[in-house]
């Protein structure tokens, strides 16, 4: 059986927290690059000129994309055939969170009791971890610092199945015009559909990490990621919501069997700064 | 349109002169406060205390930095979110806060007392946190300094670039903007 160290999972996601904050990866950066070519907007452009120079800046001097590093969010695929010495998952993941914010100047946003006290940790932790048993020998460590300004303007919403289509359009498209310049956008909008009322979160979540550019493997998720994408860019809000064509720089749909009573449904969004890094052990 | 420069203290026809859409450079000492350092700001104007800074004609500018490096100013430093802020905003207006920098949607209270006191809110261009830092020559903690990222500082910023959003008139840039390229 395959050996991994609770200490080489807090390496790896200490230098994952600082990369991700520091480096947009290059599907973020060509879909913001391309949008300078189609956007309409003389101000418009000239938001998308300062994002394409932002993360040039960020890039070249070591400073953070954006002052929000987030809420470190994780999914792990852990193979079944690997054993993991040395201490707990959970510990060694927010070891390397606790590291990785502190060693890179990150911001450290998280406070413990959510309604009362509110203190801050002082170290970012702890992280969010999703967590999956698949076969194999491998660890897959999928990262995204999540920004509490695009993540504040999400919501879940359990349709009808007789709502069909155009009830997710609708929803979708109606609480993306409702966020308007809120999260940052040009945004990426992460759409759930099916499970149960957690599950959905979950996999609007996990849309958006998925690279930009990317299509939902079946056809007809696929033409619906389109067709949601250009009724949200004819909206005009544009980028950071000065009006303009490029509100959006993606949808992605991921979806999950179904109740016969229920078609639940989600939106989460992020931010242009859409950061997430993966990782192979 | 060449963008406008401004620096603080603001006045009234320096507010009169600037519309809904218009680019400005700001140069000079602007203060930093957030959700935390409202609230108590808030909570001394409703008792009758002393504040810690004198707001007339200032800009507060919505953000909580990164930790700023050996050798740096100040870390990445965009704009939050300034609806959290609505709460407080007319209150700190009447205090004789000139302009408010950060992004998203206001409320319509907001929007009346802006045009009640002759202010204006201003947006930088969320999530440049890298490029806005190079523009902020100075920071320093004035107040707060337990509040950490959301202590109110002063800084010194040279040509801080950030967009009109709503005039002293009324105006709505987040509103018009989107009219003219909706389909």
């Amino acid at each position: 059986m395959r050996e991994i160290d609770a200490s080489v999972i807090s390496d790896n996601v200490a230098e994952m927290c600082q990369n991700a904050n520091i480096y947009l990866g290059e599907d973020v950066f060509d879909a913001l690059k391309k949008s300078l070519e189609t956007e309409e907007s003389p101000t418009g452009k000239e938001v998308l000129k300062q994002l394409i120079e932002n993360v040039e800046i960020a890039k070249n001097e070591q400073i953070p994309i954006c002052q929000d590093t987030g809420f470190a969010v994780f999914f792990v695929e852990w193979g079944q055939e690997v054993h993991l010495t040395g201490g707990s998952l959970e510990e060694a993941i927010h070891e390397g969170v606790r590291r990785g914010y502190t060693e890179g100047y990150l911001r450290k946003s998280i406070v413990d009791d959510p309604l009362y006290k509110r203190k801050n940790t002082g170290d970012n932790t702890p992280a969010v971890i999703y967590t999956e048993l698949v076969p194999g020998d491998k660890v897959k460590i999928a990262f995204a610092p999540k920004g509490g300004g695009s993540e504040n303007m999400s919501s879940v919403k359990m349709l009808k199945p007789s709502d069909g289509e155009a009830g997710v359009i609708d929803f979708v498209v109606n609480h993306v015009k409702a966020a308007g310049p809120n999260p940052c956008p040009p945004i990426v909008v992460g759409v759930g559909i099916g499970g149960t009322f957690d599950k959905v979160a979950v996999l609007a979540k996990k849309a958006l990490f998925r690279k930009i550019g990317s299509k939902n493997p079946v056809e007809a998720f696929a033409a619906l990621e389109q067709k949601i994408l250009d009724k949200i860019n004819d909206l005009g809000v544009g980028p950071q919501g000065f009006g303009g064509r490029t509100f959006a720089l993606a949808v992605h749909i991921e979806t999950f069997p179904s109740h016969i009573a229920s078609m639940a449904a989600s939106v989460n969004i992020n931010c242009h700064a859409c950061r997430h890094l993966e990782r192979e052990l | 349109m060449e963008p406008k420069r401004i620096s603080a203290p603001l006045t009234d026809q320096v507010i009169l002169d600037l519309k809904a859409g218009d680019n400005v450079l700001i140069s000079g000492v602007i203060f930093t406060a957030r959700d935390a350092a409202h609230k108590k700001l808030v909570e001394l104007m409703d008792q009758g205390e002393p504040l810690p800074i004198d707001l007339t004609g200032q800009f507060i500018y919505y953000v909580g930095p990164t930790p700023a490096k050996p050798g740096q100013a100040i870390g990445s430093a965009g704009p939050t979110t300034s609806g959290r802020m609505d709460a407080y905003t007319p209150k700190m207006l009447e205090k004789g806060m000139k302009a408010c920098i950060g992004k998203g949607l206001r409320s319509q209270a907001v929007k009346d007392a802006l045009q009640k006191h002759k202010g204006i809110y201003l947006a930088a261009v969320g999530g440049a946190g890298a490029l806005l830092s190079k523009r902020i020559k100075k920071c320093d903690v004035v107040a707060y300094p337990e509040l950490g990222a959301e202590a109110i500082h002063r800084l010194e910023v040279e040509d801080f670039p950030a967009t009109v959003i709503n005039d002293a008139y009324g105006n709505d840039l987040y509103a018009e903007g989107a009219k003219q390229y909706a389909r």
